[in-house]
């Protein structure tokens, strides 16, 4: 029902894509009820640009991430979608000519406020990158347990935490029998998985994905897909795609950004049957059916 | 049944290898060349060793170049004619060291005694016949000099290098500047430093101490430009994943990207003291040159490799000067001892890339 009132709206929305975004979240919301407040309020960007430099990367970019759900970003190359991803752990700022506007909310506050500390925030938000990044000097039991030693936390039982996060990871099975050797020695889906399993032991409440699968071969892509589904029900994913069917195949909701020369923006947000299926903005559809990027 | 055919393995060959004529014909280029050498020094005013090996270096480059013209034209000449002069630049690049290691060898083995490596010369001189006395007392002052040096430049080397690749500061691109400018101080300038700053004014005397420190003022430009360019090699992607994980900078780079440079390090440091090993100038001005064991770099005048060579050719008899050359190949096997000591442990435990 919210849906379809949503789409009778439809004309007056598109006025601002801002606007448009949160309604589409709120009727999404609507749609799905997740409603896992274990995982907190969730991660709200309201209004973000990005600079590097003088070049304007990325404008006024409002979405929302529901806990508990998958959101995929898609668009051409150079719209601001890993931009707009490093913004949300505060990754964007280790870039030195990099500036930003706006307020990114985890569980309501701003992780860019006066006074916050930056390691926090990256612990609640974990990052996985585009390339599989398992740290050379490490085992893998000690690359997955790097966060801990990293930001000095400490658990009552390492190898309960091991199992547990390389089993989530869709990993354990394979690895079990050598946990003391080189994460060098894995092919490349594995290292991707080692490096989620990482991510994962520092118990973030998100996960933010920078194109995860986009050095891996299909084989380990679908594994990844598997273990993005099998995670979603505790952990709010947010994954950056150029692979539409990747997009449709693991998210909830998906966002698509575009540029047209300038700094990138969000044309449009819903849920990701409503996206691929009907579009409300045309550049979306061309998009979306492969007519251009 | 089955109906695949067991097809019997084929035996690896490699057709890409020189077959028998390529190899007549290289061998048939050098002959004409050498051919066309000695005539050419005949005909010619030209004579002697260099002038055979310049006029053979162009003639040989001429036929091979006409040869491979002939056969494959001249994009495959040119190939051929490039191949020549790169072989022929690394010919004239290791031909010195070969040489050195060669003459080493030659003068230095009758040297070679076992008392060089138990006795010191404290009761002999340098005229002795050789198998008298011996250089312990060198090799430790070189030893102590060498590792008192490595303790204070190591850390000081290292950590600017990470001023200049981590931390990025504001003052990055002076001391990029002086460190670059630095490593060409020239080491007797180092000696001559200590010697007015610390020689003259306080200890008034020779001692390990102020020879280490005139080391390490060369030591560590070596060490900081090598490991700047170690840790350049380090993804930016581990930074970032290390700091993602919730570490704090300086956490994120002494658990993350200095293991993962280790091997680079370590090589970092052995140039280091490749650099300063057989360093002369500021041990004669600074360390003395006992001929007694002297285990104290703090006090005492402190032998050294260099500077028993240094006094061993001076003394100027044919048995001090065998001892020199024995000196300078105990050196050398020293050095290679140590280059093969860090390698072993640099590549110790360290994962693939």
């Amino acid at each position: 029902m919210a849906i379809e009132s949503e789409e009778n709206q439809g004309d007056e929305m598109e006025t601002t894509a801002a606007k448009n975004s949160l309604s589409d979240i709120t009727a999404a919301r609507l749609q799905k009820q997740p409603g896992n407040s274990a995982l907190g309020v969730g991660l709200e960007a309201r209004g973000v640009h990005a600079w590097f430099g003088e070049k304007h990367a990325l404008a006024n970019v409002s979405l929302d991430f529901w806990p508990g759900t998958v959101t995929a970003l898609i668009g051409p190359s150079g719209c601001g979608k890993s931009t707009f991803i490093r913004t949300l752990n505060r990754m964007h700022e280790f870039i030195p000519t990099a500036a930003m506007a706006g307020e990114v909310l985890l569980n309501g506050e701003d992780i860019y406020a006066p006074g916050v500390d930056v390691t926090k925030i990256r612990l609640k938000v974990g990052m996985v990158f585009q390339k599989p990044n398992p740290f050379p000097s490490m085992t893998i039991a000690e690359n997955v347990l790097a966060g801990l030693k990293l930001a000095q936390l400490k658990v009552e039982n390492k190898d309960d935490l091991l199992e547990e996060c390389l089993e989530r990871a869709g990993l354990w099975s394979e690895v079990k029998d050598r946990l003391n050797t080189h994460g060098g020695a894995l092919s490349g889906g594995q290292q991707q998985r080692l490096c989620i399993a990482r991510a994962l032991a520092v118990r973030p409440q998100v996960l933010l994905m920078d194109e995860p699968c986009s050095a891996l071969d299909p084989g380990s892509t679908l594994r990844i897909e598997e273990t993005i589904s099998q995670l979603s029900s505790s952990v709010t994913i947010v994954i950056v795609t150029h692979n539409m069917q990747q997009a449709a195949r693991v998210s909830d909701y998906t966002a698509f950004f575009l540029s047209d020369g300038g700094p990138g923006q969000m044309i449009e947000v819903g849920s990701t049957n409503e996206i691929f299926s009907r579009p409300k903005d045309e550049r979306t559809e061309n998009y979306v059916t492969g007519r251009f990027g | 049944m089955s109906t695949i055919e067991k097809v019997p393995t084929p035996s690896p060959r490699k057709p890409w290898a020189a077959t028998p004529i390529d190899r007549a014909k290289t061998a048939g280029i050098l002959a004409a060349a050498i051919v066309v050498s000695v005539i050419v020094l005949a005909l010619t005013p030209l004579s002697g060793k260099l002038a055979f090996a310049a006029v053979f270096f162009v003639a040989y480059l001429i036929i091979d170049f006409a040869v491979s013209f002939a056969k494959a034209g001249r994009a495959a000449a040119v190939d051929s004619v490039f191949r020549g002069l790169v072989t022929t630049a690394i010919a004239i690049a290791v031909m010195p060291i070969i040489s050195i290691l060669v003459t080493v060898w030659i003068r230095g083995h009758h040297g070679l005694h076992w008392t060089l490596f138990t006795m010191d010369m404290h009761s002999n001189s340098f005229t002795d016949p050789v198998g008298q006395g011996g250089l312990l007392h060198a090799i430790i002052g070189t030893f102590l000099l060498v590792i008192v040096a490595m303790i204070i430049s190591v850390p000081i080397g290292i950590l600017t290098a990470l001023y200049l690749t981590e931390v990025r500061g504001r003052f990055t691109r002076p001391i990029e500047f002086l460190v670059q400018a630095m490593s060409g101080v020239p080491s007797i300038v180092a000696g001559l430093f200590i010697y007015a700053a610390i020689l003259i004014p306080f200890t008034k005397t020779v001692n390990g101490i102020q020879g280490s420190l005139a080391l390490a003022i060369l030591m560590i430009p070596t060490v900081a430009r090598t490991s700047q360019e170690v840790l350049k090699l380090i993804p930016e992607d581990l930074r970032e994943a290390g700091v993602a994980l919730g570490g704090t900078q300086w956490r994120s780079v002494a658990l993350v990207v200095v293991p993962a440079a280790r091997s680079g390090l370590i090589t970092a440091m052995i140039l280091g003291v490749a650099r300063v090993a057989g360093e002369t100038a500021p041990i004669l001005l600074l360390t003395g040159g006992s001929g007694t064991k002297n285990f104290n770099v703090f006090s005492g005048s402190l032998g050294s490799l260099p500077n028993y060579v240094w006094q061993a050719f001076s003394a100027g008899t044919p048995e001090s000067i065998t001892r020199a050359w024995a000196g300078i190949l105990v050196l050398l096997v020293i050095v290679v001892i140590l280059f093969t000591a860090a390698r072993i442990l640099g590549n110790r435990k360290v994962g693939k890339k």
